[in-house]
């Protein structure tokens, strides 16, 4: 059984118990080559009116659980933006699998 | 160390940029350009803002008042950008910012955030914990200071203002804007003056 109350959508994790005793990892480094393309690919479909933050928000919170905590920061980011260019009719599926 | 993304998230992006392209969709040039403009923004934009409110009142007022103007007035462009909020500390009173839900930060004054910003951990305790947190990076407020933790969100964007130290009269802009690190701005840590001057 999850931890996670199933009332809490996944990224709803203020003041959960479940990393109430991990102290903060004190991680300084600025994104790597990854997630910086990654941020920039967003900005840049953000500007052509492709996407939006909300959007962005939207397919990051439906990543399944197990995924969600296994991916890393941009990693959860790249999947969204494939979701909703596949969506969107922009790109195929098949092009991005 | 954060985590290197895996190889096959590598190949994945490469595929998605590839695809975009091939639709003209998207540019390299594009990206090149977004991306070496995100590096460019950094927390001595915000801390600028700072030490000039420390130094002027009518600029004070401005960026307590509307934060997303006063970065407009510092060279910053904030268009498409959500509201910038300025949280004022006082000697009672001291802000912590954190996203629960994500990790929205101020990019356009504070440059990229920092990866504990975006931790699971720091998300789910800063709200619950906030003090416990401050002790991690040694921060200690003094007694009777109440903490008020403030979530930013997707529309809505909040740095922090705090208190000038003490010792610091007749210091210039540039002097106090050295004083404010990221992570005063983001409220785990108070301006701090240099051991060496602080002795004095």
């Amino acid at each position: 059984m999850s931890e996670i109350d199933p009332q809490h959508a996944i990224h709803d994790i203020g003041g959960l118990s479940r990393f109430r005793c991990t102290p903060v990892e004190r991680d300084e480094a600025p994104p790597d080559g990854f997630g910086k393309r990654v941020d920039a690919l967003r900005q840049v479909l953000a500007a052509k009116k492709l996407m939006t933050v909300d959007e962005l928000r939207r397919c990051i919170e439906a990543i399944p659980e197990p995924e969600y905590f296994a991916l890393t920061y941009y990693e959860r980011w790249l999947t969204s933006i494939g979701t909703l260019m596949v969506e969107k009719g922009i790109v195929k599926a098949e092009d991005i699998a | 160390m954060s985590t290197p993304a895996r190889p096959e998230s590598l190949a994945r992006l490469d595929r998605l940029v590839a695809a975009l392209i091939a639709k003209g969709i998207v540019t390299e040039s594009d990206l090149v350009e977004a991306q070496a403009r995100t590096d460019r923004a950094s927390p001595e934009v915000g801390a600028r803002m700072v030490a000039r409110a420390w130094l002027d009142p009518d600029w004070r007022r401005l960026l307590l008042g509307n934060g997303a103007e006063a970065a407009e007035h510092m060279g910053v462009s904030m268009a498409g950008a959500p509201p910038l909020g300025v949280l004022e500390d006082t000697a009672t009173l001291h802000h912590l910012v954190v996203c629960t839900l994500c990790s929205c930060y101020p990019r356009a004054v504070l440059g990229y955030p920092p990866s504990w910003y975006k931790s699971f951990e720091y998300r789910s305790r800063a709200v619950r914990d906030p003090r416990g947190v401050l002790a991690e990076w040694g921060t200690t407020l003094a007694a009777g200071c109440r903490v008020r933790v403030v979530d930013s969100t997707a529309d809505y964007r909040w740095m922090v203002l705090p208190m000038r130290p003490a010792g610091t009269e007749g210091w210039s802009e540039d002097q106090l804007a050295a004083l404010v690190t990221r992570d005063v701005l983001v409220g785990v840590a108070l301006p701090r003056l240099p051991v060496a001057l602080a002795a004095e």
